[in-house]
């Protein structure tokens, strides 16, 4: 931890000392500005008018209703997808195919969909303009501008984060350990609980941790399904919006800053699992 | 049968369950959708989806989406480099906490940014009091969107190029030392061609997020149509005005162009991997 000096190489191979503390310099600057300035702004703009009135802002009965919200839908679409990564990560890593890279591309299809785009897709397939809009309402079922839609929205947007963290380690871990237990007689429900799941235990953490992190902040897709109605379908960042276009600057602040404080518990935990188990992970490793 | 010639067999149980899961929610989640924006714009066909595209308001707004992620993705891969090289070749105080924070963007929801960037570079924000004597305009003008932009952007270009920072082989340095280069000689002819392949694809990952960014623009760009009005919020209006045919419209724009775009660095990837002769 000495300053200044190079992690693995030489002299001969390292910068002069004006060019290094020139590039940390640079970075720290760019970091500090484009960063850190953003993120303190959330919280000096909260306690602007001090922490009464970021506290009252919270206990808003809409800021509630948004905060209820964004855990209900977090709380049913993380799990979902997490079931999906896994199974999805069992079948391509645990099994020779064809197509399976073609596969694997579909899943990461929503990377690269804008999540406006996404919101858009389900307005057109759920909305009143479409005829199984139409049915569903004359059945009175509501996707769009509802509950369904919202969770809709939210799987689409974090589908890839487990199942992209978990096929790399699972593909690098190969079969034989349970083929060795399913030799010995386990069953194959053991085998994935006894064998399996231990093995990918905190990547599957983290790529959970990723897609709830998501799930909770998500804007786009979701401010188009939901149609942002308070105390019904808006979500925490949905409504943050609406009182930041209100000049509510307090109040969007605050809510904000619970978004950036779950934002910075995210990263913390990232963190501690890149340093315990970066082995077990696919991130923080090159394939 | 087919099945059985296209899946070679294995002792291990559970592929039906696992792989009927998958398909299920691929499909329900992913593609069912896409099909939906896509047959609408089958249904509509391509004159008249053209005809809708082809306004003035709309090919502003997509020439501004695809400028401005360019432009934030090419600064991110200058300072995405330097993060990169910095955070595996120093040790310096704060190292772990600047490490952890580049991927505060993945964290932070983007509507949080873009209200936070927006209070920053506002004419009363600290940063645009700042930059108001040097007569230089954040918010509300297209810089503001490169402010946006840099920031969603940053991760990727880092975290795909910090892996193979640190998987270089410090001998080929060693060699081109020994062998007389001088330190800058040899990043540009050693170092920067086998981390060039990374840096395509952090530029490409940057970009594809960059152009559909929708939350942390909105805030800072004032939205002022044919200037600083970027493409997915021309979609949130047409929707909100209950055009769906031409929400529609802009969304197949988007994709296309996206797919272009991404088909076209693949082969400039490609060419550059061959030039340089790196597998």
């Amino acid at each position: 931890m000495s300053d200044f000096t190079p992690a693995q190489t030489g002299r001969a191979t390292a910068e002069p000392r004006p060019v290094r503390y020139l590039l940390i310099g640079g970075t720290t600057v760019f970091v500090a500005l484009f960063l850190f300035a953003p993120l303190l702004t959330v919280f000096t703009e909260a306690l602007a008018d001090g922490w009464r009135s970021a506290l009252a802002a919270l206990s808003l009965p809409d800021a509630r209703a948004a905060a209820r919200m964004t855990l209900s839908i977090a709380a049913i679409a993380v799990p979902l997808n997490a079931i999906f990564g896994l199974a999805a990560a069992w079948a391509i890593a645990k099994f020779d195919f064809s197509g399976k890279a073609f596969l694997i591309t579909l899943i990461d299809l929503p990377f690269s969909v804008s999540p406006v785009v996404a919101g858009l897709m389900l307005v057109l397939l759920f909305g009143a303009n479409s005829s199984l809009g139409v049915w569903l309402m004359a059945n009175d079922m509501r996707v769009v501008f509802a509950f369904p839609g919202i969770l809709l929205a939210t799987l689409f947007v974090t589908f890839p984060f487990v199942a992209r963290e978990l096929i790399p380690v699972m593909i690098e871990q190969g079969r034989t350990e349970e083929e060795a237990a399913l030799t010995l007689g386990a069953s194959g429900w053991r085998t994935f609980l006894t064998v399996t799941l231990p093995n990918i235990r905190w990547a599957l953490l983290y790529g959970v941790l990723l897609c709830n992190a998501r799930a909770m902040g998500e804007f786009g897709a979701v401010a188009i399904v939901s149609g942002k109605i308070r105390g019904k379908t808006a979500t925490m960042p949905t409504m943050v919006e609406m009182f930041y276009n209100e000049y509510l600057s307090v109040a969007a602040f605050s809510l904000a800053a619970v978004l950036a404080m779950l934002a910075l518990l995210t990263l913390l935990l990232k963190t501690l699992l890149e340093w315990r188990h970066a082995d077990l992970l696919a991130a923080t490793r090159l394939h | 049968m087919r099945a059985k010639i296209l899946r070679s067999p294995s002792p291990l149980p559970g592929f039906g369950v696992s792989f009927a899961i998958m398909m299920t929610a691929l499909s329900f989640v992913v593609l069912l959708p896409i099909g939906a924006l896509l047959g609408r714009g089958f249904m509509t066909g391509p004159a008249e989806l053209w005809d809708m595209v082809n306004s003035r308001r709309i090919w502003a707004a997509l020439m501004l989406s695809f400028r401005a992620a360019l432009i934030a993705s090419l600064i991110n891969l200058f300072f995405g480099l330097m993060l990169a090289w910095v955070l595996v070749r120093y040790r310096f105080w704060g190292r772990r906490v600047i490490d952890a924070a580049v991927d505060l963007p993945f964290a932070l929801p983007t509507a949080v940014a873009g209200i936070a960037l927006s209070a920053l570079y506002a004419p009363n924000g600290i940063f645009g009091q700042a930059l108001a004597p040097l007569g230089l305009q954040v918010a509300y003008t297209e810089v503001g969107i490169w402010v946006a932009l840099i920031f969603i952007g940053l991760p990727f270009v880092v975290r795909t190029v910090q892996p193979v920072i640190g998987e270089l082989e410090p001998d080929l340095e060693e060699v081109s030392a020994t062998l007389g280069a001088r330190r800058a000689y040899t990043l540009r002819r050693v170092v920067l061609p086998a981390l060039t392949p990374a840096l395509f694809s952090g530029f490409a990952l940057a970009l594809a997020r960059s152009v559909g960014e929708y939350g942390s623009v909105i805030f800072i760009a004032g939205n002022i149509p044919n200037v600083t009005e970027i493409a997915p919020l021309l979609i949130v209006i047409r929707l909100e005005e209950y055009n769906y045919d031409a929400a529609a419209a802009i969304g197949i724009a988007m994709l296309i162009l996206s797919f272009a775009m991404l088909l076209g660095i693949n082969a400039i990837q490609i060419w550059s991997r061959r030039r340089i002769g790196l597998v």
